[in-house]
């Protein structure tokens, strides 16, 4: 039985086809600063320099990319699982146009310069403070539409997207808090290491709740949906939940090992990080065993083979992350592009990856299609995607461990063997790999592009889909 | 317990507070575990809720291995606490802190290393410049510290000096490198000289006089006005014939090193701007024995001068001073 509500899709498509448009963006940045590293002569103007590129690639493929993806497959689900259409519509409309402009303000002032050099939290005051009106309507749209929910129970995917806006507000605010000179400068409120700290408190979480949480809730509605079964373990879900939101909190700290930090802190936020493991993988288990029964599924469903795929980075990049936060293994890997390749398998490998099979997923039924154009070119892109991301951080591993061991290694003298520039020449061979992963993720995402258009391209117009009642009314 | 104070808590409160805090936290994850480790399943059910058409859940149960290494790494934070600093002030029955780490190993490399250095004091500076070992020693701490700035071969960059060429700003005799490794130098040239009422005009003319004095091109009759200024503005520094100061690092005008460049356009700019230029003091961070070997190392380079004092006896030195300089006389051209 179906109401004669139909679901708000059409904030769903704006963030949909903009989460492609900025990744290209992004990645295409991201690109440009691998090059710059390998050709520092591609440094040709200061505005268009390594330095002044680097936070708009972050924040280009976290915000924007990222951002965009998480409004799309948020705003789809949470009207899907609750059986209702979005709350507020203008808000929610006012929340796309609001997030461009803030994505198009980035993009203009860090070329210019202009940044309160806090990292993946440059943009100055003034869009800091539209960031958080945007927020919190975003808040408003998204727990809006919960409150007015027809179904008793709040389905999972749901609690991890709340959990992401609760704190990602929280994170931003504090973080953020600075004195404005005027109004292209401004000094953070806190200063020497209790600024390191807050800094990282927020960059840790930024990680640990924007593109942790929150694509964990993408996937607890995609892949189940995608794969056609249901959700491996309500308990273990339950479980990894309150465990990933509670301990992500502590984790901050292991970026400042071997700092003027005082030695308990850094401890607390090591011994955290350890303990962040398990619930980091019941998130991993619960999406990969969602397709225990139905494996032959991967063998032609490239969607499914992106979902499950991340699931597989996403594992490996939380364990590799609690070994990293052990102060041992910090001293050697630390300030290495061992970091770098870390967060790439993170990134590329699960925050892109999920993104990229869920608005697969989304596309069509966003523009009354049955499926994409071509699923020939979702496969091609998976591929290009996989093998990319597995030349980047597969280099940077290499690239990381020599420069440690390198910065480390001494004469029989004491004196150190290598000179620093010794270290950066020995990169290049990795440095050019890294260029190499990056292009042909890139052209993943110019296929996708491609794709895309063509789907919508042939699309009839659409009228957005019938709300449909809850199960327990049949 | 070991209650050593080394944390940075401005009053008792907030150790408890970070003990309490700490303690309540890591007993939460492994009491919400346990609690929900215990329900009872039915394996292969689902839960009985259903959202958007097909979104179920089964009710299977922690997977066993995965509820072992939770409660492994909880174990291991509370193990780590009480054998680590990290629980409020408590100090960890190992005693350890990342400060007592660095100065044991500095100790340690002091023990094992400090002799290799020190053997050299006993020589002048001029001996531990002929000495092979001594000399890649040096060249092993240049590239440590120095090179960032005066560049791998010594050549320098703009703004860094060249340390090969026979040109110092602060002098190159043994006891003038030494003290400039150990104390650090900084130069300052205060906008316009001593003449501040300069107009755009004036500047450029005594730029190009300056220009003048070492054959770089220049307008003659700017160079003539520029000359009549040049008493009043820069003489004071750069002294009436414009060959500088070396006692006090004022710049000799007259020869062809120009550390920021020999364009009309920066040259302009550093008279209107003035210039401050600074190289860090190394004193108390490498120790007299480095600085030593440095100072040896960066003498030979080939610039180095004969120390004043023992002009009679120097006699025979140069022979050690000027065979390097051979082999670094294609890069003394560059400047």
């Amino acid at each position: 039985m179906q109401s004669q509500a139909t679901y708000n899709y059409k904030v769903v498509r704006q963030f949909a086809v903009m989460t492609v448009i900025w990744g290209i963006v992004g990645m295409l940045v991201g690109v440009i600063i691998a090059a710059q590293l390998v050709w520092p002569e591609l440094n040709v103007i200061e505005f268009l320099s390594y330095g002044r590129l680097r936070p708009l690639h972050t924040n280009a493929v976290i915000f924007a990319f990222g951002g965009c993806a998480l409004f799309a497959t948020s705003y789809y689900s949470v009207q899907r699982t609750n059986h209702t259409t979005l709350f507020a519509p203008g808000l929610a409309a006012f929340t796309f146009w609001a997030w461009q402009l803030i994505i198009v303000l980035a993009a203009v002032s860090l070329p210019l310069g202009i940044t309160s050099g806090k990292e993946y939290a440059e943009l100055e005051w003034p869009i800091d403070i539209l960031i958080t009106v945007v927020w919190v309507s975003y808040a408003i749209v998204f727990f809006g539409t919960i409150g007015i929910r027809k179904t008793k129970h709040i389905y999972v995917s749901n609690w991890f997207f709340g959990s992401m806006i609760i704190a990602v507000a929280l994170l931003h605010l504090g973080n953020s808090a600075a004195i404005p000179v005027n109004f292209f400068k401004s000094y953070s409120a806190y200063a020497g290491v209790q600024d390191a700290m807050m800094q990282w408190w927020y960059g840790h979480n930024a990680v640990g709740f924007f593109l942790t949480a929150g694509f964990l809730g993408m996937m607890y509605y995609f892949v189940p949906k995608q794969a056609g079964r249901p959700v491996y373990s309500y308990r273990l879900s339950v479980v990894h939940f309150w465990a990933l939101i509670f301990t992500y909190m502590w984790a901050g700290p292991h970026h400042l090992h071997y700092t003027a930090l005082p030695d308990w802190t850094s401890s607390i936020g090591m011994i955290f990080s350890l303990i962040l493991l398990a619930p980091s993988w019941g998130g991993m288990i619960n999406g990969i065993m969602t397709l225990s029964g139905a494996w032959h599924k991967l063998r032609d469903d490239p969607i499914l083979k992106f979902m499950i795929t991340s699931l597989s980075f996403y594992g490996m990049s939380t364990f590799e992350g609690p070994m990293m936060s052990i102060k041992t293994v910090n001293a050697l890997s630390h300030y290495t592009d061992w970091t770098v390749g870390h967060v790439h398998s993170g990134a590329l490998g699960w925050v892109a990856m999920i993104s990229v099979g869920s608005i697969y997923y989304l596309l069509p039924r966003l523009f009354g299609k049955t499926e994409m154009y071509s699923t020939k070119l979702i496969n091609v892109h998976f591929w290009l995607a996989t093998l990319g991301t597995v030349l980047y951080i597969a280099a940077l591993w290499i690239s990381g461990v020599m420069q440690g061991l390198m910065w480390r290694a001494t004469n029989a003298d004491g004196t150190l063997t290598y000179a620093f520039v010794e270290s950066v020449k020995a990169s290049y061979p990795f440095w050019t790999i890294r260029v190499v992963g990056g292009v042909m993720f890139l052209t993943g995402m110019l296929l996708m592009a491609y794709n895309m258009f063509k789907t919508i391209g042939s699309g009839r117009a659409v009228d957005d889909a019938k709300v449909l009642e809850p199960a327990h009314a049949h | 317990m070991d209650f050593n104070i080394t944390s940075d808590f401005v009053s008792g409160f907030w150790n408890m507070y970070v003990i309490v805090l700490v303690g309540v936290s890591i007993l939460f994850c492994g009491w919400f575990l346990w609690i929900q480790g215990s329900v009872k399943y039915t394996p292969g059910d689902v839960t009985g809720h259903k959202w958007d058409e097909t979104l179920e859940e089964y009710s299977n149960p922690l997977p066993n291995w995965w509820r072992w290494m939770y409660y492994i790494t909880v174990l291991f934070a509370v193990v780590y606490l009480a054998l680590y600093p990290g629980f409020g002030n408590m100090a960890g029955s190992f005693g350890w802190t990342m400060r007592g780490q660095y100065d044991a190993e500095m100790k340690a490399a002091e023990a094992q290393y400090g002799p290799k250095f020190s053997q050299f004091l006993k020589q002048d500076v001029m001996t531990v410049a002929k000495n092979q070992e001594a000399k890649e020693m040096g060249q092993r701490l240049f590239q440590t510290y120095c090179a960032q700035c005066h560049g791998g071969d010594a050549g320098g960059q703009p703004g860094f000096p060249n340390l090969k060429d026979g040109d110092w700003l602060w002098g190159g005799s043994p006891e003038k490198i030494k003290e400039t490794i150990t104390g650090g130098r900084m130069g300052i040239m205060t906008p316009k000289g001593v003449k501040p009422d300069m107009d755009a005009e004036q500047v450029k003319d005594v730029v190009h006089y300056a220009r003048s004095l070492s054959g770089l091109t220049s307008d003659p009759v700017r160079a003539q006005r520029g000359g009549e200024l040049f008493p009043q503005a820069c003489a004071a520094c750069h002294q009436a014939d414009g060959k500088g100061l070396q006692a006090a690092g004022y710049p000799n005008l007259t020869d062809k090193v120009w550390l920021h460049g020999s364009s009309e356009a920066k040259q302009i700019e550093i008279v209107t701007k003035g210039m401050t230029n600074q190289m860090p003091a190394f004193g108390a961070f490498l120790g007299e024995a480095k600085i030593h070997l440095l100072t040896a190392y960066v003498w030979g380079l080939g610039g180095g001068v004969q120390p004043a004092a023992a002009a009679p006896a120097a006699a025979e030195a140069p022979a050690a001073a000027e065979a390097p300089a051979a082999e670094a006389a294609p890069a003394v051209e560059q400047k």
